[in-house]
Order: structure tokens, then sequence, then C-alpha cells
């Protein structure tokens, strides 16, 4: 393995993050922090939600902000590159076995993400408070889900981005990422579902639900959630599953 | 070390994709499905049909074909970038497709569309470059500076590639391949859409980097280039090596070397006939059409007489084109078609 070639391109994503920055920055954060501004505080603050809320919101905008980040960190960048600009071709021909560029993508997009969870907390915090009750019992359980919560991300980019065509971003995003996010058990836990078993039990195929309720179950555990075992092997499961196929489909673009 | 090239019966069999709207609305993950039974087989393209060619180290080798001849599935396989369905291909000692990451060492490419690295600048562009191939970063620096002064960049090196031109552009991809001084450098199609200037300073690069005994292979649909530069080429057409030799060679190999394409009103046979016994002409050949090409060693001097055959014959020569030795003329008695159709 050519650690030189494979450090060589983390720093070059890194670069291209630092230099667009403040973009990232604003399509990461905006949206779900108004999200957090108008539920957390507009209804609160109005009496339409109970104050607990606050706390319940923040664990599920953490995990649209990592799941957000680490796709299309991913993701975009594959499309674009394999399809359109080709610009991926100089990186394919470095002395590196291909596979290995896939798993820099997918730990440059692991790193994103968990920059993103860690970056939201503070900025959710300071537009909810006061009233949010943060308690993280198990910092090292919590580190595990932020973990792997961010592989998530960053493995669906990576399967995602080898199999769309470019000229069906849009419908990724409302016919994939949407539907996941609304039914990824964000805005609510998965409890909440009990009146609806059948889709209580349908949106358990969804990973983002195991990573909202993971970050839920180590940050504000006094709310129902699902087991933290259950979170784990769901997690690690769907992360698996989407890096097989996501390596399968990254070589099949590479080698024609 | 110095590398050359080898390859021995390449073959590669394309199965095209089936339409997006007849599959899965464009969202498949992993492998395509398995064939419904009683669907139609996939048509199969065949891109390559036996390529076997040898390269010498040091040697400038052109590859020369029409579009879809089968020249940048060539360089593909020898750059590890499409795999072959049968046959070998060697870059020096290294089977490209058992010892890829060593092959990827001995190679520099350039392809034939601009895939630079948006992203970045130009000097970024070459010093990533350098990075990915392990070079300190005083050394990428250095060849970095070096290679934007030779190739006319040093005022543009520090802006985003974006903006380039697409001169500007290839010459950044040529100097990128050649970061990493590699022992073979590829360059498909390096001087499309180049200014005549641009060509030029290119053409000595590529004249330089060979002098320093680096083995270049060059696809081109450009004879001018191809003669102008290559010490070798291989004329190749529907995936197969249809004649290969020095251009002097190659050229020499055309009966005649002149080529007089004609035009006439009717066609006749017997006027063809007739053709055939005037005096330098080697072969003639009827063409689509009521055409004929007339292969000779002399080229204007023989329009009088044809004319005065055809007018005897009573078949109205509605035009004659007459062609100097060149590959152009090689192409066409291998296929009867032009390299430019």
């Amino acid at each position: 393995m050519n650690w030189k070639a494979f450090f060589a391109m983390l720093a070059r994503d890194a670069h291209v993050a630092r230099r667009n920055f403040v973009a990232l920055l604003f399509q990461t954060f905006l949206q779900p922090l108004m999200f957090v501004f108008i539920f957390g505080r507009v209804m609160v603050g109005s009496g339409y939600m109970p104050p607990s809320y606050k706390s319940l919101l923040l664990p599920g905008i953490m995990a649209i902000c990592m799941v957000g980040t680490g796709i299309w960190a991913v993701a975009m960048p594959l499309i674009a590159e394999f399809q359109f600009t080709r610009e991926i071709e100089d990186r394919l021909l470095a002395p590196m076995e291909i596979s290995w560029l896939a798993v820099e993508k997918v730990v440059a997009g692991t790193l994103q993400s968990l920059a993103a969870g860690f970056m939201v907390i503070p900025a959710a915090w300071l537009l909810l408070r006061p009233g949010v009750d943060l308690n993280v019992p198990h910092p090292l359980l919590f580190a595990v889900v932020a973990v792997l919560v961010a592989l998530f991300s960053a493995t669906g980019g990576l399967a995602l981005g080898c199999s769309m065509q470019q000229t069906h971003i849009g419908l990724m995003f409302s016919l994939i990422v949407a539907p996941m996010i609304f039914f990824g058990c964000t805005y609510y836990p998965w409890s909440a579902l009990e009146k609806f078993p059948i889709l209580q039990r349908a949106v358990l195929v969804n990973p983002l639900v195991y990573a909202s309720e993971g970050l839920r179950g180590t940050m504000v555990p006094q709310f129902p959630h699902l087991p933290l075992l259950a979170v784990v092997i769901g997690l690690v499961f769907f992360n698996a599953l989407l890096l097989a196929t996501g390596l399968r489909s990254f070589h099949g673009k590479s080698v024609s | 070390m110095l590398a050359g090239i080898r390859t021995r019966d390449l073959r590669k069999v394309y199965t095209s994709a089936p339409p997006v709207a007849a599959g899965t609305g464009g969202f498949s993950f992993g492998a395509p499905k398995p064939k419904a039974k009683g669907q139609q087989p996939k048509p199969e393209i065949v891109a390559l049909d036996g390529i076997s060619l040898d390269i010498a180290p040091g040697e400038i080798f052109c590859l020369l074909g029409p579009n879809g001849a089968g020249k940048s599935t060539t360089v593909g396989v020898l750059t590890t970038r499409v795999r072959p369905t049968s046959g070998q291909a060697f870059i020096g000692e290294f089977d490209v497709w058992q010892s890829q990451v060593t092959v990827k060492r001995l190679i520099g490419v350039v392809a034939q569309r601009p895939n630079l690295d948006f992203s970045l600048t130009a000097r970024e562009i070459l010093t990533f470059h350098g990075a990915y191939f392990g070079l300190s970063s005083h050394e990428r620096a250095k060849r970095a500076e070096a290679l934007l002064e030779r190739f006319k960049l040093t005022d543009r090196a520090d802006q985003m590639v974006r903006g380039f031109s697409g001169g500007m552009m290839q010459r950044l991809s040529i100097a990128r391949a050649m970061m990493h001084d590699p022992q073979v450098l590829f360059l498909d199609e390096p001087s499309a859409g180049l200014d005549p200037q641009t060509r030029l300073l290119l053409w000595e690069i590529v004249r330089e980097y060979n002098h320093s005994g680096k083995t270049i292979l060059l696809t081109t649909h450009n004879m001018e280039e191809a003669d102008a530069l290559c010490k070798r080429l291989a004329i190749i057409d529907h995936g197969r090596v249809i004649a290969l030799g020095t251009p002097r060679e190659l050229k020499a190999s055309v009966p005649g070397g002149y080529l007089l394409r004609l035009r006439l009103g009717v066609h006749s046979p017997d006027l063809l006939q007739r053709l055939q016994g005037l005096a330098g002409v080697r072969e003639v050949r009827a063409t689509d059409g009521n055409g004929a090409d007339l292969y000779a060693d002399r080229g204007g001097p023989l329009v009088a007489e044809v004319a005065n055959l055809a007018a005897a014959a009573g078949v109205e020569l509605c035009d004659v084109h007459i062609s100097e030795p060149s590959l152009e003329n090689l192409f066409l008695h291998h296929t009867g078609r032009s390299l430019r159709e």
C-alpha cells in the first residue's frame, strides 16, 4: 500500500475543502440551523411545542448535518469527476491500487462529516439555549456512534456517487435523501411511530434511523430511543453493505 | 531504467449498457442485474481485434487512424484504464494488468479530453501530482516551476485552471504527465485543438523528452504530425493494425506514391481498363459512385492523358484530385476510405 499517495490525496481533499470553507459552511449549516431556530426557538417559544423538544431535536439535527455533509462531500465530486470533468483520472493513474482512492474518499468524507457534527452542536446549542438538556453519560460510546454515523454518510456518498448519472442529481435528493431525512427519526424519536406500526417497522430499513436514534441515545438518553446495541449493529451492517457496493461500483467506473 | 511497450493479440469487446429508459430509471447499485430469460443479448462492439505491437525503448511511436479505430482503447489498455478481453500488454518487463502499481509509476498519460483538477491552480495541479508519486516538497516545487516555464504557463501559474483556454489546459496536461519523469509517455491526440504555434512548441518538447531516452506513444489522425514526429507508426482501422513501419517505408509501400482521385460522369469499366495502360499508372480501383482511384508514380502530368482517354471513351471527367505521396494515400490504399471520413 502506497501511504504517501494516499495521504497526498487526503491533503488534496483537505486543501480543496479549506478553499471552499465558507461555501461549505453555508451549505452544511444554514438549512438545519434555520430549522433549529423555527422549531426549537419560535415554535417552543410560542407554546406550540413542549420545551423538552429542544433537547430531542438537537441529536436529530446533528445526524442530518453529518449525513448531509458526508454524502455531499463524497457523492457530488464523484458524480462530476467520473462523468463530466474526469478530474479523477489523474488520481486513478497514481501509483496506488484504485480501490484505495475510494477508501481515501470515504476517509475524507468521514472526517468532514465528523467536523460538521461537532460544529453543529455548539451552534444549535447557542440558538436553542436555555433549556437544552444535553447529557453524555458514556463519551466513548458517543464517539463510537458518531464515527459510525460519519462513516455511514461517507459510504452512502460513495455508493450514491458511483451509481448516479449526473442528470439524476436532483432525483437523488428528492427520491433518496429527502425521504431518508423525513423517515429517519430525525425530528421525532422512533418510539413516536408506535401508532403507525407498519411505518415503524418499515423505517428500520433506513440507516438514518439508527444514526439519529444512536445520537439521541448517547446525547439525550432521558428520551426513549432504540437500544444502543441495535444501533451499533444496524450502522455496522449498513456501513459494510454500502462500502462493499460502493467499492464495486467505483471499480466498475474506473476500469472499462 | 528504459522501458518499451509490447502488446500481444490485444482484444477488447465492449458490451454497451442497456438504455436508461428501459432499465431501472437510472438507479442501480453495484453490478448490472442478471439478464431475464428471453432478453436480447447486449450488442457487442469490437474495439480491438488482435493488436500486437513492439515499441522499443526510446522510440517515438505513433498510432494513426480515424476516430473509433481503436487508438484510445489501445492507450487505455496500456495505461490500466481499460481491461482487455484477451491478450497481454507490457510496459518494459511488467504486465500491465498484473503489476498495475509498478506500471503506473513508469507511465505518464495525456488523455484525449482535458481532465485537469478544476479545484486547484495550475501550480497545485503539478505539485499534487508530484505528491501522488512521492516526490519531496522541494523536488515538487522545483520541477513544477521548470515545467511551468517550459510550457509558457508561469504567468498563470497561480490561477485556477477553470478559466484556462483549451490550448493552455492541454499544455498543462502534458506538463503534469511529465512531472514524475515517466519512462513512457502516452499522448492521446495531443495537438487536437492547438494553434500551429503551440503545436510546434509541443512537437519540440516531445522530441526533447524523447532525446532523454524516453519512449513516447502518440495517437493522432493528423498525418503531418505522425510524419514529423514518429520514428515508426502503425495504421489502425477497426481495431486492427493494417500497416506498420517508418513513415518513409509506409509511404513507399503505396503503389507509385501519387494518388489521382477521379470522378466520372458514368461508370465505365472499359475506361478503367485503358487508364491502367497509361505510363506510370500502377493500380486503378473503382470507387463508390462513378469514381476511380489511380495510384501512379507521377501526378499532374497524368491529368491531360486521363482527360484525353476519358474524352475518347465519351465519359465526362467531372473532377480530378491529386495527392502527393502521403500517409493519407496509404490509409486510403489499405482501407478504401479517407482518414477524415
